[in-house]
C-alpha cells in the first residue's frame, strides 16, 4: 500500500510491468519487491527445499527469499531490481503456480528431509544415485533456471584507477569522499543502489540541518562536479584482492529495457587506498514460524516506507532486542499504519506508547497459509494471538565486513554491539567506517567516514582540506543478545536454503561442530545470499547448541563476491571472434579465396588443402597436393613458425648452450638442423639455425612452442648465461616465409628471384640474402617435405603478393599451392617430427637422436638426458608402421598391442602419434612410439583404437619409409 | 619482371569513428628495434643516428625526420621513423613490417582504452610521452599516448584484425552508454 505524502519514486512517472504474466504497476524509482509491495503482493516465491511460500525479507542486496527470474536472468533479487516499462519476471521453484505448488508436499515430508538427510538417507546402490536419486532431488530442489538459450546481450569490462576507492555512499562514505575530493585525490565512489545516500534514503533523519535525502544530494552534486571524482552507482564492489585491486560489477543498463547498451560491467579498480563504508545489514530473531510471506526485516519495513511510500501492511506487529527496531513503531505509526503490538525481549522497556508494548516477550508462533495473518505473542506467563499482516523483527545489526575477510581474515566479536566487527589492517590499504565498523549512530559514521577519509589522504601523502562535520542523531540504541525462541515448532534461520535452528542443533548433536562444519552439514550461507542475514544467528544458536561462547565458537569468513556476478560479464567480449587473438597469416585471403578451410594452430589459421573443381573430399584434396610435390612443385606458407633474430659477440656460444648440436662452427650462409631440451633432459622444440653473418643467427621454431622458446631463451639470457653477449628478437612477424618444395622448385623459385640460383650456390642447408620481385628477401635451402626444398622470405608487406605470385608460377610448372594435410603426409612419409611426437615427454633418445648430443662442451639438458632412467632399451621409441592385414587404416592415438594379446591397458606397448594415407606408397603410413621399438621392426602388432573400433594389424618399419637416403631433397 | 606489391597490416579495415573517437591505421615510415649489446651505451649513437637521446623505462623521445624512439623493453628501444641501419654497440633489427600501428584519438580515447587495457591510463601516471608495452585485451601492446587526446597503439601484425575488432567493440560499447544518458 503507498502512503502518502511518502518516498522517493516519482509518482508521475508510472510504470508497468508483469509478475507472472500478471499487469502490475510502479512508480519510476521503484524496485520489484517495493512495486509488489505496493500493490498489497507479499508472495513472491518458493523456498528451496520444502517450497514453502516465501515473501520478501529485506530491502536490500542480502535479499535471500524474493529471487526472480527476469527475462532469462534467474535469481534477480527484487529487491535489486529497477521496475521499467515492459519488465517480465517470473517466480521460480513452483509447479503449476506460485499459489499452489504441487512441491508443497516436500513440507509435509520436512522431519525427514532434515540437514544431512541425503547423505544418511541414499546409501544404496551408488547406479540408483546417479539415475533416480540425483535427478528427483534436483527436480525436487533448487531456485531459478537458466533458459539454455545462448546469452547474446553485450556485458563490458573495464579498468579504473584512483587514490582512494570508497565503498558505500552513505553518511561515512560521503564524508570519506568529500574529504579526499576537496583536498584533490582521485576519488571513486562506488555503491550499489540506483541512487546514492544509503541508508540516508531509508531513515528520516536530519543531517546538518536538513533532511538527511537533501544533505546527501548536496554532497553528491559537490562531489559530481569536481574533475577528481568518479561517482558510479549501480557498481557493487564484489571482491578486494591484492595490491589495491577490487572487482566490482556495474548494472549498466540492467534498469531499462535490453537495448545495445551493455547489460553489466565488471570492473578492475586498483585503488592505492580504500574506505569500506557499506553499512550493516540487519539480523532476524529465529523463532517459530518466521519465514511467512509479511515476515521481514524492521529496519527493511522502515526503509519501503521512506524510501518508496510503501506500508508493507496495514496491521503490522514489531518484534526485538534493541531500540533501533522502535524507530520502526514510531515511523509506521507518523505514517498513519496501525502498530498492532511492540514484543520486545527486554523486561525493561518504556510502556508508555499509544500502541500495546509487550515487555519480556517473544513471538512464539504465526499463521497464515500464503501471508501472515496472526502472531502469537507469548509473555508474563500467558500466550495472545495478535492480528498482523506484517511482521517487522529485529536482532540487531551485522556490519557489512564481508570485503575485509577476502584475503582470509577473521572479524572479531564485540560484545556492546553484539556483532563481529572487522579485524584491522585485514586488507592492505583498506580501513572500514561507520557501520560497516561498528559506528551504529548516525553522527558517528559521519565523523567515523571523515576520519578514514583524512587517514587515507595522510597515507597518500596528501594535506587534508577542513571540511565541517555536519550534526545529527547521535543516540546509539541499546541491544540485548537475543537470538532464538524456544517453542514448538519450525525457527527458520537460512531462508534461502530451508535451514532451522533444529537442523543448526543437528548438526552439533551429529558432532559437526565447528563452524565451517556446520555450515557444509546444513547448507547454511550457501547460494546467492550467502547467509547475509542468517550466519551471525546461525552461530550464534551453534553456540547455545554446544555450550560455547560466540567468539569461541568463531564465525565463518567471506569470499569473494559479495553478490553474484554473472559469468557473462567476467567473460565479457569473449564470446565468438572475441574468445582468444586470431593471428592470420599474409596469404590468408588468398588462401580463402581459393575456398581453403582454415585450421586452428595455436592461436594462427592456416589452410587445411585446397580443394579443386571435381574434388569431393578432402582426402582427394590432399592426395593430389601430395602428387603435386613429389612430382612438380608445390608452395605453403610457413610464416606462423617462430623466428628469432640472434646477434652479438657470443650468439653462437649461446646457441651451443641451448642447442644439442655445436652451432658456432657453422658457417655465414649455411643452415643446421637443431634439438633443444628442457633442462630434464626431454625435448623442447626443433629447428633450424641459420648464420647470416658472423654475428648473427636466425633461427627458427615450431608454430607451437614459438612462444615457450622465446621465453626460455630470454630466461637462459638473462638468469643462466648473463655472461654472454646476446640479443634475441622475434622477428615472426616481421617475414612472410614460404615452402618451394619438388623436383621444379629450382624453377619456380627462379621465377621468383632477381638473381639466378644455382645448385652451386645454394647447395642442400644454405642460406643467404636475395633481390625477389624488386624486394629485398632471404632464401634458405632446408625441406621439410623430403623434396627439393627452399624457403623464400620477404618483409611481410610483400608477403600475400608473393604467395600469388609463388601460386600463379607454380601452376604453370604443374604445381600449385598445399595445405596442412599434404603437409602432414609428406613429413610422416620422411619420419619428420612434430609436437605429435616432441609432446613433452619423450627424449633425443627415444627419437632415435641420441647421436644429436654433442659429448664436448655443456648444454641445457645435457645432464638430464644422461639419466639412466632415460635410456633404458625398452622406453617407447619411435618407429614407423604400415598396416600389413585386411584393415588398412591407422589412427592416431590408438595403443600397440602384441598381436596375440588383449587389448587392456596393462599390456599396452605403446601408441601411434601420427598417421595419414600415403598416396605416394599407396598405403596408411604412421608414426608411433613402441616399447623397444627400434630392435622390432620387422615385427607385427595389433593396433587397437577403441574410441573409433578399429583394429589393424602392422609391419614395426624404420622411421622414414620414403627416400630413406634424402637424396631427393640433396638434390 | 614481377613487383611485390605492399599491403598494410590493417588494410581495409580503417578507419572508424564512433562518437567522437576515430581509429586509424598509421604509416610510422619505419619501425627499428635497437637493443643494447653486452652493458654498451648506446646513448650517444643513438643521438647521431637519430637527433633522439635514449629514452628510459616508459618514456618516448623525439628525433630528426619525425623521429620518435619508445622504450620497448629492458636495455631495447624501437625507433619509429626514418629506419636505422646500424648502431654501434647495439643489435638493429628490422621490425617495420612486424607490427601494426594504430592511433586511436578523440575526447574518449582513453575510456575506449580502459576497457582493453589495464594500463593507469590517468594524466597523473600516464602524461603525454609516456610510453608502456601491456595489453589490449588479450594481445601484447605498446601503447604511447602521443597528444591529450591521442594514443598510439602496437600490436602484432597477424593480430590486426582482432585488435581493430576489439577496439572497435570497445569504441560502440561506449558510444552505447552515451546514449543512456
Amino acid at each position: 500500500m503507498r502512503v502518502e505524502g511518502y518516498g522517493l519514486v516519482d509518482r508521475a512517472r508510472p510504470v508497468r510491468f508483469s509478475f507472472d504474466g500478471q499487469g502490475h504497476e510502479g512508480f519510476a524509482g521503484d524496485t520489484l519487491a517495493s512495486a509488489l509491495l505496493a500493490g498489497g503482493m507479499r508472495l513472491m516465491g518458493r523456498s528451496f527445499k520444502y517450497h514453502r511460500p516465501r515473501g520478501v525479507f529485506t530491502c536490500g542486496s542480502e535479499e535471500p527469499s524474493a529471487l526472480m527470474t527476469v527475462g532469462d536472468t534467474p535469481n534477480v533479487r527484487a529487491t535489486v531490481q529497477e521496475v521499467f516499462a515492459g519488465l517480465e519476471a517470473r517466480s521460480q521453484n513452483a509447479w503449476p503456480s506460485l499459489k499452489w505448488d504441487a512441491l508443497e508436499v516436500n513440507d509435509l515430508l520436512s522431519p525427514f528431509l532434515g540437514a544431512g538427510f541425503y547423505y544418511k538417507t541414499f546409501m544404496g546402490p551408488h547406479r540408483l544415485w546417479e539415475r533416480l536419486f540425483e535427478p528427483v532431488i534436483r527436480r525436487a530442489a533448487g531456485l531459478g533456471a537458466l533458459s539454455g538459450a545462448r546469452d547474446a546481450a553485450r556485458y563490458e569490462k573495464a579498468f579504473a584507477h584512483c587514490d582512494l576507492l570508497v565503498i558505500g555512499a552513505g553518511p561515512a562514505g560521503l564524508m570519506a569522499a568529500l574529504v579526499a575530493a576537496r583536498s584533490g585525490a582521485e576519488v571513486i565512489l562506488a555503491d550499489e543502489g540506483a541512487r546514492m545516500g544509503g541508508r540516508m534514503l531509508l531513515e528520516d533523519e536530519e543531517v546538518g540541518g536538513l533532511p538527511g535525502t537533501l544533505w546527501a544530494d548536496e554532497v553528491l552534486a559537490e562531489l559530481a562536479a569536481l574533475p577528481n571524482v568518479r561517482l558510479m552507482p549501480r557498481t557493487t564492489v564484489t571482491g578486494a584482492y591484492d595490491h589495491g585491486t577490487y572487482g566490482a560489477l556495474e548494472r549498466v543498463a540492467l534498469h531499462l529495457p535490453d537495448g545495445d547498451a551493455p547489460r553489466e560491467c565488471f570492473w578492475r579498480i586498483v585503488a592505492r587506498r580504500a574506505v569500506l563504508a557499506a553499512g550493516a545489514i540487519e539480523r532476524p530473531i529465529a523463532h517459530p514460524g518466521n519465514d511467512r510471506p509479511g515476515v521481514m526485516l524492521a529496519g527493511a519495513v522502515r526503509g519501503y516506507l521512506h524510501r518508496y511510500g510503501v506500508a508493507a501492511g496495514k496491521r503490522v506487529v514489531v518484534f526485538a532486542n534493541n531500540d533501533d527496531a522502535h524507530r520502526t513503531v514510531q515511523d509506521l505509526h507518523a505514517a498513519g499504519v496501525r502498530v498492532a503490538a511492540v514484543v520486545d525481549s527486554r523486561p525493561e522497556v518504556p510502556r508508555d506508547a499509544p500502541w500495546p508494548v509487550h515487555a519480556g516477550a517473544v513471538v512464539a508462533a504465526t499463521r497464515g497459509r500464503l501471508g501472515l495473518e496472526a502472531v502469537q505473542v507469548r509473555g508474563a506467563g500467558r500466550e495472545i494471538w495478535i492480528e498482523a499482516d506484517c511482521l517487522a523483527v529485529s536482532g540487531g545489526w551485522n556490519p557489512a565486513l564481508h570485503l575485509t575477510s577476502h584475503m582470509g581474515a577473521r572479524p572479531v566479536w564485540n560484545e556492546a554491539i553484539a556483532a563481529f566487527v572487522p579485524l584491522p589492517g585485514a586488507v592492505p590499504g583498506l580501513e572500514a567506517a561507520g557501520a560497516a565498523a561498528g559506528v551504529m549512530d548516525t553522527a558517528g559514521c559521519l565523523a567515523d567516514g571523515l576520519r578514514a577519509g583524512k587517514a587515507a589522504l595522510k597515507a597518500l601523502g596528501r594535506r587534508t582540506k577542513a571540511v565541517s562535520l555536519p550534526e545529527a542523531v547521535a543516540e546509539v540504541g541499546g541491544i540485548d543478545a537475543f537470538w532464538q525462541v524456544q517453542a514448538k515448532g519450525r525457527a527458520w534461520l537460512d531462508l534461502q536454503n530451508d535451514v532451522t535452528t533444529k537442523d543448526v542443533a543437528l548438526a552439533a548433536q551429529e558432532n559437526f561442530r565447528s563452524v565451517e562444519h556446520m555450515k557444509r552439514y546444513t547448507t547454511q550461507g550457501m547460494a546467492t545470499d550467502q547467509g547475509k542475514t542468517s550466519n551471525v544467528t546461525a552461530l550464534a544458536v551453534l553456540a547455545d547448541a554446544t555450550g560455547r561462547s560466540i567468539p569461541a565458537t568463531g564465525t565463518t569468513t567471506f569470499r569473494p563476491p559479495y553478490t553474484p556476478v554473472s559469468i557473462a560479464a567476467m567473460g565479457a567480449g569473449a564470446l565468438g571472434d572475441g574468445f582468444a587473438p586470431q593471428r592470420f597469416t599474409t596469404s590468408d585471403s588468398a588462401a580463402r579465396q581459393r575456398g581453403a578451410p582454415m585450421i586452428e594452430a595455436g592461436l594462427w589459421y592456416r589452410p587445411s588443402y585446397f580443394p579443386a573443381p571435381g574434388e569431393a573430399t578432402w582426402r582427394e584434396a590432399s592426395d593430389r597436393e601430395v602428387g603435386m610435390v613429389r612430382q612438380a612443385v608445390g608452395v605453403t606458407d610457413v610464416s606462423t613458425l617462430g623466428k628469432i633474430d640472434v646477434q652479438g659477440r657470443d650468439a653462437g656460444r649461446f646457441l651451443d648452450f641451448v642447442y644439442t648440436g655445436r652451432m658456432s662452427t657453422l658457417k655465414p650462409g649455411r643452415v643446421r638442423y637443431g634439438l633443444m631440451l628442457r633442462e630434464d633432459g626431454h625435448v623442447m622444440d626443433d629447428g633450424t639455425a641459420a648464420r647470416l653473418n658472423d654475428g648473427h643467427y636466425l633461427i627458427t621454431t615450431t608454430t607451437a612452442a614459438a612462444g615457450q622458446v622465446m621465453q626460455h631463451l630470454d630466461f637462459v639470457a638473462q638468469v643462466l648465461r648473463p655472461d654472454l653477449d646476446v640479443s634475441l628478437m622475434s622477428v615472426t612477424e616481421q617475414w612472410a616465409q614460404f615452402a618451394v618444395a619438388g623436383p621444379r622448385a629450382l624453377e619456380l623459385v627462379n621465377a621468383v628471384t632477381d638473381a639466378e640460383i644455382t645448385d652451386a650456390e645454394w647447395p642442400f642447408m644454405s642460406c643467404g640474402a636475395v633481390p625477389v620481385a624488386g624486394v629485398a628477401g632471404r632464401l634458405f635451402r632446408i625441406s621439410f617435405s623430403g623434396e627439393r626444398g627452399y624457403e623464400i622470405a620477404v618483409p611481410a608487406r610483400y608477403g600475400e603478393s608473393l604467395w600469388r605470385l609463388l601460386v600463379a608460377q607454380a601452376e604453370m610448372l604443374g604445381g600449385g599451392p598445399y595445405g596442412m594435410e599434404a603437409l602432414n603426409v609428406l613429413r610422416i612419409e620422411k619420419g619428420f617430427l612434430t609436437h605429435a611426437e616432441l609432446h613433452g615427454r619423450t627424449t633425443a633418445f627415444d627419437l632415435g637422436m641420441q647421436g644429436m648430443l654433442k659429448s664436448e662442451g655443456d648444454f641445457i639438458g645435457k645432464a638430464g638426458a644422461a639419466r639412466p632412467g632415460l635410456l633404458a632399451d625398452d622406453r617407447e621409441q619411435l618407429v614407423g608402421l604400415r598396416p600389413v592385414g585386411a584393415v588398412k587404416q591407422l589412427l592416431a592415438g590408438a595403443h600397440l598391442f602384441e598381436a596375440g594379446a588383449e587389448a587392456v591397458r596393462e599390456n599396452s606397448q605403446g601408441y601411434v602419434t601420427s598417421a595419414g594415407y600415403s598416396p605416394t606408397l599407396q598405403s596408411y603410413l604412421g608414426l608411433a612410439f613402441l616399447k623397444g621399438g627400434r630392435a622390432r621392426l620387422g615385427e607385427t602388432v595389433r593396433m587397437v583404437d577403441h574410441l573409433r573400433s578399429v583394429q589393424t594389424l602392422c609391419e614395426v618399419v624404420a622411421p622414414q619409409v620414403f627416400d630413406a637416403g634424402g637424396g631427393r631433397m640433396r638434390g | 619482371m614481377a613487383r611485390l606489391i605492399a599491403k598494410t597490416p590493417a588494410e581495409g579495415l580503417l578507419p572508424v569513428e564512433v562518437a567522437g573517437v576515430r581509429l586509424s591505421e598509421v604509416d610510422p615510415g619505419g619501425l627499428t628495434s635497437v637493443a643494447a649489446l653486452g652493458g654498451a651505451d648506446i646513448g650517444a649513437a643513438l643521438k647521431a643516428a637519430t637527433g633522439a637521446s635514449l629514452p628510459g623505462p616508459g618514456a618516448t623521445t623525439t628525433g630528426r625526420g619525425g623521429a620518435r624512439v619508445v622504450w620497448f623493453g629492458v636495455r631495447h628501444v624501437l625507433v619509429m621513423g626514418p629506419p636505422v641501419a646500424a648502431l654501434d654497440g647495439a643489435a638493429v633489427t628490422d621490425q617495420s613490417d612486424a607490427w601494426c600501428t594504430l592511433r586511436l584519438d578523440g575526447a574518449g580515447a582513453r575510456d575506449v582504452l580502459a576497457r582493453l587495457t589495464p594500463l593507469d591510463l590517468r594524466p597523473s601516471s600516464f602524461a603525454e610521452g609516456a610510453t608502456a608495452r601491456t595489453l589490449l585485451g588479450h594481445m601484447q601492446a605498446s601503447i604511447t599516448r602521443v597528444e591529450d587526446d591521442a594514443y598510439l597503439i602496437l600490436v602484432f601484425r597477424s593480430m590486426a584484425k582482432t585488435a581493430v575488432h576489439e577496439i572497435t567493440e570497445a569504441m560502440e560499447s561506449r558510444a552505447a552508454r552515451l546514449r543512456l544518458t
